[in-house]
């Protein structure tokens, strides 16, 4: 595929529902490397990343918590992403940004290690509580985020992937961001940069329709961010962000193209955002609420859970289970966090330079 | 020993990394078969071949980044910006990333990465070909910052600079590219970052300064040797960190200070080594400090009289050496 392989039929209906939503998945409609048991996987972690997103804006009005950013209604997209790279890559790396509390959840961040840093407390493990939550480098894990600014960490993400094909890795390097930061300059380069060199590179772009208070519409006069796939000659895929399978079937299809080295996608996964840009933001100045209720008619909680009770695949007594099982880590969590202190004053002058 | 000007001995430099060393890479504009604008890369991708000499699109936050990703998954990229004013694209990804991905990490990652840029004039090059941006870079922990104004220099520092495991913002003066010639060693060697040189001894001033005005300053103290004084001049080599020992230690032995740049006066590195001066070697001082810099305005003018009016230069340099010697 070259630059004309935009999904047509995607980019043209990007909300519609995918053909088995209300239908049990069966195992034929699945995509390659997504069973079933996966999906009951993404359903257990959607709801922990759900009370666990609950928790920390809670925490945030309590004044135990300096800045949340909620992912609330970016689950589905976040969670298929990461499940499509863990099955479709050979090997994959992720930078993600502030939004990501579900992407950096399924990659293995504990409920503890983000409420530590939910609320700056010693112990915090990416970034020793120096940055806000959910910010510093989790390298053993597979993902870095290193910044607040919007879109710096794209050109970084492509260097990265650069330097995997330098060094004979085979690496698929996922750049998450939101809609948003598509109008920054370095977005622009970053893409055209790893559209020249082919290079294995993947922009998931969460796209919930603002940019902070200012909607697409004041962003780009284009319909679909992935519209700008084509002018850099790469793969472009617009795709309902709130159903799991057709997520993870645009990751997946995307992962599998940049692993044959085919060259670098942007996978525009439409979204909702329930709540305000952040803790410090107030979207009711700008969004009114019949808005926000009519989003959450997708909300991607709700319709997985649809989905796999439709399915058989999950009764209300395993549902049950499975919340209280969350719940009770999440507030197992708070309370280690809460009991935790701040971190030494002693070490702050530490790690500006190699030790020595 | 081969006889180098400044720009030979950092082609030597990057060479000879990249022949020892795999991670170590060079990407930035028209530094492939044109060999960059000053010819710093020339023959290096005939080389090592394009996998390691990359031609980078007109971008230079892209170049940065680029770099900055590649540095924080272990290569050694070393990346050309053309000219220093051309830093401004990238100064997010440089003083805003690249300054903090240790810290930001906690040392989890780290950015062994260096940019070297042409800067400075007189040479033409108006308020865009012209400027020195080290204030802003030695302003930002987490960066180092070196300036060498001679080629034995040069090789050393960069070498040093390829190894480091921080980033680097390497600054070469372009009129010190083709200007100076010495013998440098063909074997590798390395100058430490953040230690300074004593390019003159004397005994009754001392001139601090780095780049291109530390050639005008012995020509200055040259000048004031005729008239019975013996000046002392020391090369910062590196603006971030500052050899504080060595300049407090010449201070101490001369009693009189003046510091040269070429940069503007204010909030240059001169305000910084005048105050550390100021709050450490107070008690040896027998005159105020002074500073000879280049004038307030943005960037240097083109026409060769405004040129002029804007460069410290050896006279102006002799001048306030005079003011200096005679409070």
């Amino acid at each position: 595929m070259k630059g004309d392989a935009v999904n047509a039929r995607a980019m043209t209906q990007p909300n519609k529902p995918s053909k088995r939503e209300g239908a049990p998945p069966q195992s034929q409609d699945l995509p390659e490397g997504l069973t079933s048991s996966d999906l009951l996987d993404i359903y257990s972690t959607m709801v922990l990343v759900r009370k666990l997103d609950e928790r920390v804006w809670a925490l945030n009005r309590q004044g135990q918590a300096a800045i949340v950013a909620s992912c609330q209604g970016h689950e589905a997209a976040q969670l298929a992403a990461v499940w499509a790279l863990r099955a479709s890559a050979p090997d994959y790396f992720c930078f993600t940004y502030y939004r990501d509390l579900g992407v950096t959840t399924a990659l293995g961040l504990t409920p503890l290690e983000s409420i530590l840093g939910f609320m700056a407390k010693d112990g915090e493990p990416m970034s020793g509580a120096r940055q806000f939550p959910q910010h510093g480098a989790m390298p053993e894990l597979k993902f870095v985020n290193s910044s607040s600014v919007i879109g710096p960490h794209a050109p970084q993400a492509v260097g990265f992937a650069l330097s995997r094909r330098m060094t004979g890795r085979d690496t698929v390097v996922a750049c998450f961001f939101g809609d948003g930061a598509t109008s920054q300059g370095e977005v622009h380069e970053a893409m055209n940069f790893a559209s020249i060199h082919r290079l294995p590179v993947i922009f998931l772009i969460e796209n919930n329709g603002y940019a902070i208070s200012t909607p697409t519409r004041r962003q780009m006069a284009i319909e679909h961010v992935a519209q700008r796939a084509a002018a850099y000659a790469m793969r472009g895929t617009t795709v309902d962000g709130t159903d799991v399978i057709a997520s993870y079937q645009a990751v997946s299809d995307a992962v599998m193209y940049a692993a044959a080295g085919n060259g670098p996608s942007i996978v525009e996964l439409n979204v909702e955002r329930y709540l305000p840009h952040t803790s410090d933001d107030d979207d009711t100045l700008y969004r009114a609420r019949a808005e926000v209720e009519e989003a959450r008619l997708r909300d991607p909680l709700k319709k997985l859970q649809e989905l796999l009770m439709k399915a058989g695949l999950l009764d209300a007594g395993e549902d049950a289970q499975i919340r209280e099982q969350a719940q009770r880590e999440v507030d197992e969590a708070t309370n280690e966090a809460d009991a935790a202190p701040y971190p030494d004053d002693g070490d702050v002058l530490a790690h500006v330079y190699a030790e020595g | 020993m081969t006889t180098m000007t400044l720009i030979e001995a950092v082609r030597a430099a990057i060479q000879s990394a990249m022949r020892s060393d795999p991670d170590v890479f060079v990407i930035g504009e028209d530094i492939g078969k044109r060999g960059g604008v000053f010819l710093a890369t020339q023959g290096l991708l005939d080389e090592f071949g394009e996998g390691r000499v990359i031609d980078a699109p007109l971008a230079e936050a892209c170049i940065a980044g680029i770099a900055l990703g590649a540095a924080m998954d272990g290569r050694r990229p070393i990346a050309e910006i053309q000219f220093a004013d051309f830093m401004w694209p990238a100064i997010n990804q440089l003083v805003g990333e690249a300054a903090r991905v240790r810290y930001g990490t906690k040392g989890k990652l780290n950015a062994p990465m260096v940019v070297r840029c042409s800067y400075g004039g007189p040479v033409r090059g108006g308020l865009y070909h012209s400027q020195s941006v080290e204030a802003i870079f030695a302003h930002t922990p987490g960066l180092k910052v070196v300036t060498p104004s001679t080629p034995y220099d040069a090789k050393g520092l960069l070498t040093a600079a390829i190894r480091d495991d921080d980033p680097v913002i390497f600054l070469e003066h372009k009129r010190t590219y083709r200007s100076v010639h010495e013998d440098v060693p063909d074997d590798d060697y390395v100058v430490p970052i953040g230690s300074a040189d004593i390019k003159r001894r004397g005994a009754h001033a001392t001139i601090v300064t780095y780049g291109l005005t530390v050639h005008y300053s012995l020509q200055a103290a040259e000048v004031l040797a005729g008239e019975g004084f013996d000046v002392e001049v020391v090369d910062l080599r590196t603006v971030r960190p500052i050899d504080r020992e060595t300049v407090l230690e010449s201070v101490a032995r001369t009693s009189r200070v003046l510091i040269v740049h070429e940069d503007n006066r204010t909030g240059g590195v001169g305000a910084e080594v005048s105050a550390m001066i100021a709050e450490e070697g107070f008690g040896s001082l027998d005159a105020p400090i002074m500073r000879c810099a280049g004038i307030e305005v943005p960037a240097m003018p083109f026409a060769p009289t405004l040129e002029a009016a804007f460069m410290p230069t050896a006279e102006k340099i002799a001048a306030k050496l005079r003011e200096l010697l005679a409070y």
